[in-house]
């Protein structure tokens, strides 16, 4: 099938080309940093995770909402959702791909990688995180291309496919869970320390991901014969209505535990977020614009008429994924880390080859899907014919 | 930790469920445990490593020599940079040392009273159970190892360790013999020469200098405390109820850091 990658209008090639040279910058400053080591970062020894890690965070959860569409489909049988569930797969597995670069990029030591291989820690919840995500990208490529290529050939995918696919359902829930206990299981981390942090991932996954791919949907609407449907956007749009929902009430039940109970160490990660702390207050911008993004986005998505008309529908979906980035991509884990376990507050900003790197491995990350969906879009296109 | 009255009954109850019994249902289900509590408290032969800081003996330039006899031993390069800095052993006020314990009327002493901080060798250690490669460890007699030479860099321990104790080599610890400005703060590294070298990537921290131990000698900063004022730093074996640092626990009021977070820090202070 990766013949139909190969063939493309001038639009298609142009946009790779572009895609490249963001990897080609990526790649250059990654070198740098492999010379000069993760100083040329803004991390320190009090926000010793920064960027990268807190984009990792964020991608997991839109692999993991891949399974928004695969579930009603294989499990539900809701026939729809066959039209699109292999855009749900190969957008999963390109950002896998971001997940896997994004902590290779974080390594201090990058070259010892396999020593995670071979001296294997069960006790140890990243040792299940690379087994959990790396499973998930294969069983998102076999169940993906497999399906594809029986949908080309006219024939029905085999039976292991649909195997596999049943295995991928509870196995998304899964990467996203083990990637909160990352963060929830930490003694002394009062913002992570919280046992609804696996819950208010996989809400806040199946928001961000599901909108980015009502968006992308738009996008091939746009730039193809092939319409992934209006049945089946208005369906992906009603999933990221609740989701949205239980994302926001998750994060009011994270801020009355904190804020009724009055325990200094569970408010002050919340203070210094919004509100800044010790004359450091630069991420409070971020989190109200996030705030102001997420109210717009509960407006549009709840309200039918906005929610059932596509323009308003786009809008919406980019204040989710805005406001779901900000909460992930930068308060989570900046936030998490200040004050330090000494209630310091030690600034962290990337700098801007940190910040070349990552969109590097964002490039890299588009790059991978808009060859999949090149290759799904004209599999669709030559099947409609 | 042993078996209490509460466990047994929650692993007798389970086992029940799966038609296990007696120590069978024991080693399935909390493997290790019994023989934990059949033995005496203190195996004999194993020592547990622990040390009390006397504060009320501590100044601020014994504190010094103690950092720089530990620096010294283990190469502790100086980047001159908060964000970058080393630190195997440091001192922090109180309000830092202990957040949470201080409040307003707070002794005046007290209130501008710097601590000596180290790693706490905790016996229950979060570092060590998030390695995903198994570089930091704990030996049998309680000290929380690094093995520089395996670390892969990925800062899981810098997250766990509620206590700030673990530092992160973000650049070549060798370019402070080559960059001008760095060479003036570092004009003989490196200054032990029999201690291993480390790169840049890897996370580092005390480590109540293990080298020495096995050469039966006192950890650097225990050596250079007590040259100047004798037990301001005593390091000793809690196992022996006749050691030092039993007897200074056993004489004073002590507090550590954190102790609500279950970690049995090993290392106490005397205020």
């Amino acid at each position: 099938m990766l013949d139909t990658a190969l063939k493309g209008r001038q639009g298609y090639w142009s946009w790779l080309i572009f895609l490249l040279a963001l990897m080609g910058v990526g790649l250059g400053c990654y070198l740098y940093q492999f010379q000069e080591g993760l100083r040329i970062t803004g991390m320190s020894r009090d926000v010793s995770w920064g960027f990268y890690i807190a984009q990792f965070t964020y991608l997991v959860g839109v692999a993991a909402s891949g399974v928004m569409v695969v579930l009603p489909y294989y499990l539900h049988n809701y026939k729809a959702f066959g039209r699109i569930t292999v855009l749900g797969e190969f957008l999963a597995i390109a950002a896998i791909t971001m997940c896997l670069l994004f902590i290779f990029v974080d390594l201090g030591n990058p070259v010892r990688i396999l020593n995670v291989i071979l001296y294997p820690t069960p006790n140890s919840i990243l040792f299940w995180d690379m087994i959990v995500l790396n499973v998930y990208l294969l069983l998102n490529l076999f169940v993906g291309w497999n399906v594809l290529s029986a949908e080309r050939k006219g024939i029905p995918y085999r039976k292991w496919v649909k195997v596999l696919a049943y295995i991928s359902i509870p196995w998304a829930f899964s990467i996203h869970t083990v990637t909160a206990f990352l963060y929830a299981g930490l003694p002394g981390r009062h913002f992570w320390l919280t046992a609804i942090m696996a819950a208010r991932f996989l809400a806040s996954a199946f928001c961000s991901g599901p909108a980015l791919l009502i968006l992308l949907c738009l996008i091939v609407r746009k730039v193809s014969r092939f319409d992934p449907g209006r049945e089946q956007i208005r369906t992906l749009s009603g999933i990221v209505a609740y989701a949205m929902i239980l994302n926001v009430f998750f994060f009011l039940l994270e801020l009355f535990t904190a804020f009724y109970s009055q325990i200094p160490s569970h408010k002050i990660h919340f203070i210094f977020l919004f509100a800044g702390l010790e004359g450091y207050g630069k991420l409070a911008p971020w989190m109200w614009t996030a705030t102001g993004f997420a109210i717009l986005s509960l407006i549009l998505l709840i309200v039918p008429a906005t929610r059932r008309n596509l323009d308003t529908l786009a809008v919406a979906c980019a204040a989710v994924v805005i406001a779901t980035w900000i909460d992930k991509g930068l308060g989570l884990i900046i936030g998490g880390f200040t004050p330090n376990p000494f209630e310091r507050v030690t600034p962290y900003w990337p700098t801007t080859p940190e910040i070349f790197i990552t969109v590097g491995v964002w490039a890299t990350g588009f790059f991978v899907l808009t060859v999949l969906y090149k290759m799904a879009v004209s599999v669709k296109e030559e099947v409609g014919a | 930790m042993g078996v209490n009255r509460r466990d047994f009954l929650k692993i007798a109850g389970i086992a029940g469920l799966f038609g296990l019994s007696g120590r069978a249902a024991m080693d399935i289900l909390a493997p290790g445990e019994l023989e934990a509590a059949e033995k005496p408290v203190a195996p004999p032969g194993v020592k547990r490593w622990a040390m009390v800081v006397d504060s009320r003996k501590m100044d601020e330039a014994l504190m010094d020599k103690c950092i720089e006899a530990c620096h010294r031993e283990h190469n502790v390069p100086n980047y001159g940079n908060p964000k970058e800095e080393i630190k195997w052993v440091w001192k922090e006020d109180y309000h830092h040392s202990f957040p949470g314990q201080q409040h307003a009327f707070i002794e005046e002493d007290l209130k501008h009273k710097e601590f000596l901080l180290m790693c706490n060798h905790c016996s229950n250690p979060p570092c060590c159970r998030v390695c995903p490669t198994q570089a930091t460890f704990q030996r049998e007699d309680g000290i929380i190892m690094m093995d520089m030479h395996r670390c892969i860099g990925c800062r899981f321990c810098m997250a766990a360790c509620p206590f700030g104790a673990r530092s992160f080599n973000w650049g070549d610890p060798w370019r402070v013999t080559r960059v001008e400005e760095l060479k003036k703060l570092n004009p003989d590294f490196p200054t032990n020469r029999t201690y291993p070298t480390r790169s840049k990537g890897v996370v580092e921290k005390c480590t109540f200098c293990a080298s020495r131990l096995a050469r039966g000698e006192v950890p650097a900063c225990v050596e250079a405390a007590n040259e100047v004022t004798e037990g301001a730093l005593i390091f000793g074996d809690l196992n022996d109820p006749e050691s030092g640092v039993r007897e200074a626990l056993r004489k004073h009021y002590s507090i550590r850091r954190k102790p609500e977070l279950g970690t049995e820090p090993n290392l106490y202070f005397i205020v």
